[in-house]
């Protein structure tokens, strides 16, 4: 299920800007990955290209490749839609569908595969997907309620248990705790490291604890200057870049003498 | 009393707390608010009260003078009065819904044309002539229906008369054993109509569409939905309240239109579902309009009694709408 995708030479444009330049690194299979670095630098930019998610914003275009599993994402005969449902997504600010109940959310994207479901088998994929979610005791008794009700770390949960209910292959993360209290958070970092077993997980975060907390590999991107293109620095073991980064500004924005 | 202002002058110029031209700013809007929603209540109040007032002489009828006075109540042929304003309601209502019909599939697909599909600057330059054609006075949709889409559509309704005659809604007149010659039924006016609310409803549904939540849209396109599957996860369930306002607003331009329904369809009383037939409907905009300039005190009575059921059938629509987006009010997303 897990697989590894490698990068080479990625650069990505807003119409004529180039927000990231020349980027290549490597995602293992069954792993987290966590991409830090100052607010700007292109780390959801970059994150997004992992999806072609970027492919909805308008004039935004990649030049380079992105294998997965020696599969360039990239090439013509490749249709994004697909790739999203290899590649899930969870993003910033919880997204569950506020005109569908929990049950609903966590069978949206299974029912876009037009998959006929038996009541039975819905009822077991909402309930694995929720348990995966660790949310599963929480809301078991009111599933048929709309997923607004729930509390925004719940509600996150949800669109991770939303985002694993269609089995990627790869899950990508957002800053997926930066609107959540302490608790949620630790909730949610629990998760990732139970989701690990069985996906590869990508984690954009601003929270050097929690990169350090979850993380296996860590990749610093940095920018020299407004309208200047995000760059990756470097990308190593976790507990290499934390403890003897072989750059300077890595060891200077970790450290916290930075942006 | 003075030692109670000194304290609060003196707490207000020590603190700062009580910014003073804020408050009264304040509550000044509070008050035209409140004022321009009680408004609206009154004027309604009043408009109901008007009808009632001027109708009662011909609701309360029942000595017969009103079909004496008036000759086109005659209830020995079956049109008193009530008998007529029962027609004019079908009329109203079957011609609505047709326009309804047509119009909301067609705006919603426009709509979403202009803010899901097509190209800024063409969605921009749309958007633009669609608020032009919902400024177009309704008589000149009337004159373009008359002139130039009868003649145009006749030959559409004698093929559907002979090919789909055996449904009861494209039968035609059993008299003359064809559908009419000129156009000049329930249909045609139900499709001018339906091209004069197009705009309003396009127009908001567009607005609707366009506040849909990026957080949501992308929420659906990462799971792997097609631009459709988007629309239908996302843009639909957000804009359906909007949807069914927009409806309300377009349904309630077709009950209330005069002008495009009178200069085009023949009209006449009865309950009949032949949408191709002349001389079988009318509205009762139109009817008020048509018996209005030559009505006597007893007529003008009567008619503003028909006014009274059209002020009914919109109040009774609204309501309905209402309840329809009130029903899953917890899951509209507001919350
Ligand atoms: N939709 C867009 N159109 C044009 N430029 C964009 C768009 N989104 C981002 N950018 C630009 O691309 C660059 C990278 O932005 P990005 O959002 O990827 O940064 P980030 O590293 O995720 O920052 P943060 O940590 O604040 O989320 C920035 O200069 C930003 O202004
Ligand atoms: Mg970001």
């Amino acid at each position: 299920m897990a697989k590894r995708i490698d990068i080479n030479n990625l650069n990505v444009y807003y119409s004529d800007f180039l927000a990231v330049e020349d980027v290549s690194l490597a995602i293992e299979p069954k792993s987290v990955t966590a991409f830090i670095g100052p607010s700007g630098c292109g780390k959801s930019t970059f994150l997004r290209t992992l999806n072609r998610m970027h492919e909805v914003i308008p004039g935004a275009r990649v030049e380079g490749e992105v294998l997965m599993d020696g599969v360039n994402l990239y090439d013509a005969r490749i249709d994004p839609v697909a790739v999203r449902r290899h590649v899930g997504m969870v993003f910033q600010r919880p997204n569950p569908f506020p005109t569908m109940s929990i049950a609903e959310n966590v069978l949206a994207g299974l029912k876009l595969n037009n998959r006929r479901m038996s009541k039975v088998e819905a009822a077991e994929v909402v309930e694995s997907s929720l348990r995966g979610a660790n949310l599963w005791e929480e809301v078991k008794d009111r599933l048929d309620k709309p997923g607004s009700s729930l509390s925004g770390g719940q509600q996150q949960r949800l669109c991770i248990a939303r985002a694993i209910a269609i089995k990627p292959d790869v899950l990508l993360m957002d800053e997926p705790c930066s609107a959540l209290d302490p608790i949620s958070t630790l909730a949610i970092e629990d998760l990732i490291s139970e989701l690990k077993s069985s996906y590869t997980i990508v984690i954009v975060t601003h929270n050097m604890q929690q990169a350090a907390r979850v993380s296996d590999r860590t990749a610093f991107f940095n920018i020299a200057g407004t309208g200047k293109p995000g760059k990756l620095i470097e990308m190593n073991d976790t507990s290499t870049i934390f403890s003897t980064p072989s750059e300077k500004s890595t060891e200077d924005y970790i450290s916290g003498r930075f942006g | 009393m003075t030692i109670t202002e000194e304290q609060s002058d003196a707490a207000a110029g020590v603190t700062g707390l009580t910014a003073r031209t804020q408050r009264t700013a304040n509550s000044i809007f509070a008050g035209l608010s409140v004022t321009s929603a009680s408004l609206i209540l009154v004027v309604l109040a009043a408009v109901a009260t008007f009808l009632l007032v001027e109708a009662w002489p011909a609701i309360t009828d029942t000595s017969g003078e009103l079909a004496s006075r008036v000759e086109w109540i005659d209830p020995e042929i079956g049109e008193s009065l009530i008998q007529i304003i029962g027609f004019l309601v079908f009329g109203t209502i079957l011609i609505s819904t047709i326009a309804l019909l047509i119009a909301t599939p067609l705006s919603i697909g426009i709509a979403l044309f202009i803010s899901h599909y097509a190209p800024r600057k063409l969605a921009a330059g749309l958007g633009y002539v669609i608020d032009l054609l919902a400024a177009i006075p309704s008589v000149v949709y009337g004159l373009w229906g008359a002139i130039v889409l009868l003649p145009a559509i006749q030959p559409f309704y004698n093929w559907l008369g002979t090919t789909l005659g055996w449904i009861p809604l494209f039968a035609p007149d059993p008299t003359t054993g064809v559908v009419s010659a000129t156009g000049r039924v329930a249909l045609s006016a139900g499709i001018v109509l339906a091209i004069m609310i197009i705009p309003i409803i396009t127009a908001v549904t567009r607005e609707v569409f366009l506040q849909t939540p990026r957080l949501h849209e992308e929420a659906a396109l990462a799971m792997g939905a097609t631009r459709w599957e988007m629309i239908r996860m996302a843009v639909f369930p957000f804009g359906r309240s909007g949807m069914i306002g927009a409806t309300m607003l377009g349904l309630g331009r077709a009950l209330g239109e005069t002008m495009a329904v009178y200069m085009i369809l023949s009209p006449g009383l009865s309950y009949s579902f032949g949408i191709l037939q002349a001389g079988n409907h009318n509205t009762i905009a139109s009817y008020i309009a048509s018996q209005f300039p030559e009505a006597n005190s007893q007529g003008v009575a009567a008619l503003i009694t028909m006014g009274l059921a059209l002020f009914v059938i919109t109040l009774l629509v609204n309501m309905l709408a209402r309840w329809v987006v009130s029903r899953r009010a917890a899951f509209s997303g507001a919350n």
